[in-house]
């Protein structure tokens, strides 16, 4: 797509866009001798291969592609330095892990593959008819080369990229649909070559004699260049132009069209669908990033840690009697290794028994946090449509919690905010307005009474602009009749508007306006051999002649046709907006309509203007002279082609103006509504005209009453220059920003002024223009800052006329600014694309034009009202849910290894581990990997259905502020002081006191010494149970999936280390957790102590949630407060049992009535505003 | 439009789950539970600390340095300077009676049981009784693996070299006469370790000596394995109650272990008053490496031994929690929010 966009940038073509080409030969049959030298080209054949691997090449290739991930990578090099040094632990410690972790991914891409594989293969095995000998041949897809011909039936599906020859239909055409491609249902007509269109059986395909010259493969699915040189008989070879129309893409469908003969250009891998196979670019959402800035933090510390340890080793071992005491001496080998290695070895080793700092399973438990979790933005029942029945679609989970962070919404206008269902409001000529009666369950007026004249005065000159004005609409498109058998069926049902046949289009205003032609009188009923047929308003057939079709698109933003009537004469028609229009216009009623227009534009109507000329024959001839030179262009053939439209399309005689409602879409101004107060900055992009689009804005809520409108457009940079215009704006807003501020303190910032900006896409490219040189530096190059400057201070933004690539532009500026806000982009046509693809996140509306977007987009909804539980409700739990992902995982390790840092000073920093080799292994992986998993995929800190009524809560997450570094800080804090109490807790009960178990379980009356094992033993348990209570701690959402998560993985913990220690491993070459786990239990002071410290590590965090809430309490807190504390202060109501409470608006509505109303009245518009001005600040 | 009656069948499952919509139960840390939550744990806190202090504080511990090169008036071990063997005693005097059971422990500082390389360098399958590993033993035990002449150390490796030697023998002095105190050596070490995971080899002919044929005593020791109580064959070998209390390293570099408990005879009680000696055979060498050794006498309660630590834990926390209660509570009060005064 956005190559597509880059081609609609003049000056960026170079010369030679199109050096690599190919030359195909129909058939395989040589040139005739003379023509040009036969060289034979290899191209691959049609084997698909989407599959990633081979059965050999598994391994190595997946294994390779695993490690390429940085964290993967820092675990195999930890891996090896164990396998390598004399470390700490065993190698098992961080193997294992490792092992795990590749397995699951390996076993999933394999499948994944595995299923690839047997699409490949059933794609690569049925079965195509090829012509060899003027005989139809059956081959396998995947034995297909190029060059070879091929028929398909209809129905069938083309096997790779084919160039049309002929068709079963006399006039070389056939239908196609693409829904496979790019969603669009509608047929689209396809061309054969004019001078092959004959060859229409075996055997005269075989006889076929051409070569075909056409560009090298690119993926971009609507552009193809190519010409085809046919040989006959003896004479020069004649050469036509290939274009899109004539290629027919592999995946398309052919639809009504009994069979077609083909030629096969482009085969595998090289059709245009697998060049579009290739991934998008990723995109990393900001919790990302702040998690690997976090893991930087993390592996300095680690490599702090090891430094610290490893240089005060040597220290401490400077005195020779603790280096080396007589009980514990080095081998010899050991003493004559070189001081150096000896250092380094020992920082490596500490580096090994440190590594689990990082965790290694974060990265899993993240992955299948997003993987698992989007599950419940596809099962949402509320973003559910019945109409399209579908559901939201997430084509990446990765952005999950991006939806949480949205400063900036983009969007589209016509199919997002509006509906896309176009209706034909009424139609100006000459400023005499017409406007059809409501269709009457579908019968058609009688032809001149369906029209209401609101001034009528018909003269002679009227009289023939009206007709023409019709027959123009009625020409004037693309739309295709879905066809029944005969032409009597086609007749009929127009006729009387039964659903029989109807209008397609991918462009509903076109449906819309032959539909309300057809309400006037005129009806298009056919394309017929290049003829199309109008049932007039005495019902009687027109038939003009299709000569020329001079294609929309939105640079030029109009289209053209050119037809020769019955009596011969030759007219261009045109229609487009009024601006692409009227500077082409000499003459006509130009003031009445543009009033006319300008009108129906404010009632947020979309108007389109329609014009003609009259073509002599030999303007015509110059036309069709202009036309081909420029389509048979091997080079810049767009850029040629816009250049002769440019030429031809002027001159023009204005006929009237179409107005075409299209609707708002269903909840459109509640949706902006609450992006507002969810603090995000809602900006409507939009190419259709000021008027309309500023209607829609209204409309929308986007702007209200009360908005103070700036305009940045075009007609107020004719009367100052820019640079005025700018700074008056950004005087006027700073000028008020700064009262407001004031304004705060004064207690009336409720009232405060809130701006709305206008801007339209000629201004904006100069506003984005680079400054030109030496012009004053300071004036120019600042247009772009002090434009954001102005967008910063205003709420709505409104562009109009704006071309794709400016969307994305526009994008890609705010991205850019200073702040660096998180983008969101909506859109639901291919023009939005760019821009979906530019911001930080994309959301698609499969809407009616095509699925486009929505393939394109990062998440695809199916309207825009899913937008607000989408952002509000999911963004806001996903990004809660992660960022305590983030910051527990953090938390957790360091808990766990801190200790074994403390205990290397007591240990004459010797490496020893604190904890047994499965504890080491399996703390992450198991007794603490499953709560964390659970709680960021069900945890809920606020209903949703408040999420939903209270929008501002959304600013509480906003900017990263779960993740900032002082919560980071706070929580590796937390971690270091939890692990001082279990360390030093552990340490006072068995240092200088003869801590002992007194083993009434085993004998009477011994007592028994605890050794280093029932140390770390003690320790872990605390660890485990501190980090898992830290998390229930902050659960609020206690599902009976939480309570068995976490009770389950406590009682795991203790299940296994019963088990670990009371059988002896034969496979174990050591015995050391014989029976401690059930030693230290069966001690009272053990017992005493772990209580004792989980409380201790627990507590100041319960304080400092205690303290926060009621201090500097968040407007969540406080709705949380108030919706579940409701009880709270009622006198009678004593501690204990009910003063937890639970509410639950869904599971529980008749116990909780009580509740629900005070909550309800919690979300009162008042108390809103208390809120909302307190945000303020 | 169709007609809408068929299901769709793309619609997702609308379950409880599935819209998360599941029923919870969504406790809230605010000060109504916590501030009460507090003052309950606190006052439990304080309980079991004024229980564990006063117990802890009934317990009572004699403690007695007698690292040689000290001069003291309480032992003469300052003869044995060189620390090669040498008989020293110490002398005590109990002013009340020490409750029985009194339990006898020796104790180490600045002693490193917790090392890597010490700790690892152990066989627990020679200890097993595997004797496979006796010609064999694995690398884990270098630099006591084999010795000089490349014979096979059973029990190979730095821990067993090291086991501490030292032994004592308690005199009351009644009337002038030196009478001993019996210790009771049985049970000191882990049941499952006695029991279990330690085994000496199989009796070759009848003989545990011959079990060990082609292995040699750890460099350090004066006796074989097999002869570390030979009066008694329960407690020979690797079953040798003192080896085990060994082997099972201390956690920290201050250790003490036990070494005999008095529970025998007349002084089942306890001990009574009266002057003791503590006869010591002073074997072991600490000064090296700056250690230090004592021995303590000490009883014990359903608590486990002297431990005031973990009463003045209970006792600090818990009052912590009651004034963290009282702050909370003003703050609360003060600063209650604005929207739940009606």
């Amino acid at each position: 797509m956005r190559a597509r966009m880059s081609h609609l940038i003049p000056a960026c073509a170079g010369e030679e866009n199109w050096v690599d080409s190919r030359t195909v030969y129909i058939g395989h049959k040589e040139p005739p001798p003379g023509a040009e030298a036969y060289i034979p080209q290899r191209f691959p054949d049609n084997r698909i291969v989407s599959s990633k691997y081979t059965f050999w090449n598994f391994i190595p290739k997946n294994l390779f592609e695993q490690f390429r991930r940085i964290a993967n990578f820092y675990f195999l090099i930890i891996f090896l330095v164990q396998l390598i040094i004399d470390t700490p632990t065993s190698p098992i410690t961080s193997g294992l892990p490792l092992f795990f972790v590749i397995t699951v991914t390996a076993i999933k891409q394999g499948y994944e593959d595995w299923l690839r594989h047997k699409a490949d293969n059933a794609i690569n095995q049925c079965p195509v008819h090829v012509i060899q000998h003027g005989n139809v041949v059956r081959k396998q897809s995947r034995k297909l080369r190029v060059g070879d011909i091929v028929r398909v039936k209809e129905d069938e599906s083309f096997p790779c990229d084919l160039i049309l020859l002929s068709t079963s239909r006399d006039d070389g055409t056939c239908f196609v649909t693409t829904a496979s491609l790019d969603g669009e249902s509608s047929h689209k007509t396809y061309y054969a070559v004019q001078d092959t269109k004959a060859f229409n059986t075996e055997e005269a395909i075989d006889t076929i004699h051409a070569t075909i010259e056409c560009e090298q493969p690119q993926p971009d699915l609507y552009k193809f260049v190519g010409r085809i040189n046919i040989y006959l008989a003896r004479d020069e070879p004649v050469a036509r132009p290939l274009g899109s129309e004539n290629l027919l893409l592999r995946g398309a469908t052919l639809k009504n069209t009994e069979y077609i003969y083909a030629v096969a250009i482009y085969t595998g891998m090289e059709t245009k669908m697998a060049l579009n196979y290739q991934s998008k670019s990723q995109k990393r959402s900001a919790v990302e990033k702040s998690m690997n800035s976090y893991l930087i933090v993390y592996l300095c510390i680690l490599i702090g840690k090891a430094l610290i340890n490893t240089i005060l080793k040597y220290v401490w071992q400077a005195n020779p009697n603790r280096d080396e005491p007589w009980y514990n001496q080095r081998t010899e080998s050991e003493r004559q290794r070189h001081i150096l290695i000896r250092a380094f070895t020992d920082f490596l080793a500490f580096m090994v028994l440190f590594n689990y700092i990082i965790p290694v399973s974060m990265y899993v438990t993240v992955e299948m946090q997003k993987f698992l979790g989007s599950y419940f933005i596809t099962w949402d029942d509320d973003m559910f449509d019945e109409e399209l029945d579908t559901g939201a679609l997430v084509n990446t989970s990765d952005l999950n919690e991006e939806l949480g962070q949205v400063e900036y919404v983009f969007t589209d206008k016509t199919g997002t905010l509006t509906e896309n269902n176009m209706e034909f409001i009424e139609c100006c000529v000459d400023g005499h307005v017409y406007v059809p009666h409501a269709i009457c369950n579908g019968q058609v007026m009688a032809a001149a009474a369906g029209i209401d004249m609101i001034d009528s005065s018909p003269d002679a000159e009227s009289r023939e602009h009206e007709e023409l004005f019709f027959r123009a609409v009625c020409l004037c498109h693309t739309v295709q009749v879905k066809e029944e058998e005969t032409v009597d069926g086609i007749k009929r049902g127009i006729h009387q508007g039964k659903a029989t046949s109807f209008y397609i289009s991918s462009s509903p205003d076109e449906v819309a306006l032959v539909e309300g032609m057809k309400r006037l009188g005129f009806t298009y009923l056919r394309l017929k051999d290049s003829h199309m047929e109008i049932l007039n308003r005495e019902d009687e057939i027109e038939r003009f002649e299709l000569l020329e079709v001079l294609n929309f698109d939105s640079v030029r933003r109009r289209m053209s046709v050119i037809v020769r009537s019955n009596t011969g004469e030759y007219y261009l028609f045109c229609k487009g907006a009024d601006s692409a229009i009227f500077p082409r216009i000499v003459s006509g009623k130009v003031d009445q309509v543009r009033a006319r227009v300008e009108h129906n534009a404010v009632e947020g109507l979309r108007t389109l203007c329609v014009a003609y000329k009259k073509l002599s024959h030999i303007e015509y001839e110059e036309v069709c002279h202009l036309l081909n030179s420029a389509k048979l262009a091997l080079q810049d053939r767009d850029k040629k082609l816009s250049e002769a439209y440019d030429t031809i399309e002027r001159d023009f005689i204005l006929l009237g103006a179409t107005a075409v409602e299209d609707r708002l879409q269903d909840k459109a101004a509640d949706t902006i509504e609450s992006l507002h107060k969810a603090g995000m900055k809602v900006w409507v992009l939009t190419g259709d005209k000021m008027e309309t689009a500023t209607a829609t804005c209204y409309a929308s809520k986007l702007f209200r009453r009360s908005t103070q409108i700036l305009e940045l457009t075009t007609k107020r940079t004719e009367e100052q220059s820019l640079h005025d215009v700018l700074h008056d704006l950004s005087h006027t807003v700073l000028h008020h920003h700064g009262s407001m501020i004031r304004d705060t303190f004064s207690g009336l910032s409720n009232e405060f002024q809130d701006y709305g900006l206008i801007i339209d896409g000629a201004t904006l490219s100069a506003v984005l223009k680079p400054a030109p040189e030496g012009g004053g530096g300071a004036s120019g190059g600042n247009y772009k800052e002090i434009f954001l400057e102005i967008c910063r201070n205003c709420s709505a933004v409104l562009c109009c006329r704006m071309a794709p690539l400016q969307k994305a532009q526009i994008v890609k500026l705010i991205k850019a600014s200073k702040e660096h806000p998180i983008t969101l982009a909506v859109g639901d046509g291919a023009n939005d694309v760019s821009m979906i693809l530019e911001a930080h996140v994309g959301i698609g509306i499969m809407g009616k034009e095509g699925r486009q977007a929505a393939r394109n987009s990062d998440y695809a909804i199916p309207k825009f009202k899913h937008l607000k539980k989408m952002l509000l409700v999911h963004g806001h739990y996903y990004y809660i849910r992660i960022a305590e992902l983030v910051q527990y995982f953090f938390y957790k390790n360091v808990c766990f290894i801190f200790p074994q840092f403390l205990y290397q000073f007591f240990c004459g920093f010797s490496q020893q581990p604190l904890y047994d080799t499965a504890y080491l292994t399996l703390y992450n992986i198991s007794f603490t990997s499953l709560p964390i998993l659970l709680y960021s995929l069900i945890e809920q800190h606020i209903n949703m259905d408040i999420l939903k009524k209270d929008p501002s809560l959304y600013r509480d997450i906003a900017k990263n502020s779960l993740l900032r570094w002082p919560i980071f800080i706070y929580w590796t804090f937390l971690g270091v002081f939890d692990a001082v109490v279990f360390f030093f807790g552990a340490f006072f009960l068995f240092d200088n006191t003869t801590f002992t178990s007194n083993g009434q379980l085993m004998t009477t009356n011994t007592q028994m010494m605890f050794g280093n094992w029932t140390f770390g033993t003690l320790v872990f348990t605390v660890l485990v149970f501190t980090v898992t209570l830290k998390l229930a701690l902050d659960t609020h959402y206690w599902t009976w999936i939480n309570h068995f998560v976490i009770w389950g993985s406590l009682l795991f913990y203790v299940i296994f280390s019963l088990l670990w220690g009371g059988i002896i491993w034969p496979f174990l070459n050591y015995q050391r957790m014989y029976y401690v786990f059930m030693q230290m239990l069966s001690s009272g002071p053990a017992w005493l102590s772990i209580i004792l410290l989980i409380m201790v590590s627990l507590l100041p965090d319960v304080v400092k949630k205690v303290l926060c809430r009621a201090l500097w309490p968040t407007t969540t807190e406080r709705i949380q407060v108030s919706a579940a504390g409701s009880t709270l202060h009622s006198p009678q109501g004593p501690y204990r049992g009910k003063r937890i409470i639970c509410f639950c608006f869904f599971s529980q509505p008749v116990l909780l009535s009580k509740t629900e109303k005070r909550a309800n009245r919690a979300f009162s518009p008042d108390s809103f505003s208390v809120q909302n001005r307190e945000k303020g600040k | 439009m169709k007609k809408k009656e068929e299901e769709t069948s793309n619609r997702p499952d609308n379950t409880a789950f599935t819209q998360q919509r599941l029923p919870a139960w969504q406790p809230m840390l605010s000060a109504g539970i916590v501030i009460p939550g507090f003052v309950v744990i606190g006052l439990a806190f304080i309980g079991v600390g004024v229980a564990l202090f006063v117990t802890s504080q009934s317990i009572q511990v004699l403690e007695r340095d007698y690292t040689a090169g000290d001069e003291s008036s309480d032992h003469n071990c300052s003869l044995c300077v060189n620390e090669a063997s040498c008989l020293c005693a110490v002398h005590f005097t109990l002013v009340q009676q020490f409750e029985g059971p009194v339990f006898f422990y020796y104790g180490l500082s600045n002693y490193f049981q917790n090392h890597r390389k010490y700790g690892v360098s152990r066989d627990d399958y020679q200890l097993s009784g595997d004797t496979s590993y006796f010609t064999d033993p694995q690398d884990y035990c270098v630099p006591y693996q084999y010795d000089s002449k490349n014979r096979p150390i059973v029990p190979c490796g730095s821990v067993a070299n090291s086991i501490f030697n030292d032994t004592f023998k308690l005199y009351q002095i009644v009337g002038g006469q030196r009478k001993q105190v019996p210790f009771d050596g049985k049970g000191i070490s882990w049941w499952t370790d006695y029991n279990l995971k330690y085994r000496n080899p199989s009796l070759v002919d009848g003989s545990l000596a011959k079990a060990f044929n082609g292995t040699v005593k750890p460099v350090n020791w004066p006796r074989a394995v097999y002869e570390l109580d030979t009066s008694d064959a329960s407690n020979n070998g690797f079953l040798n109650q003192d080896f085990l209390v060994w082997m099972r390293r201390a956690a920290l570099p201050d250790f003490r272990k036990l070494y005999r408990r008095i529970t025998e005879g007349e002084y089942e009680k306890g001990l009574p008053v009266g002057n003791y000696s503590l006869e010591i055979n002073y074997n072991y060498p600490v000064r090296g490496f700056g250690g230090r050794k004592k021995v303590f006498f000490s009883n014990v309660t359903w608590m486990g031994g002297k431990n005031q630590f973990l009463g003045i834990a209970y006792l600090v926390i818990g009052s912590l929690c009651i004034f963290m209660s009282l702050v909370m509570l003003i703050v609360y009060a003060k600063y209650r929010f604005p929207d739940e005064d009606s």
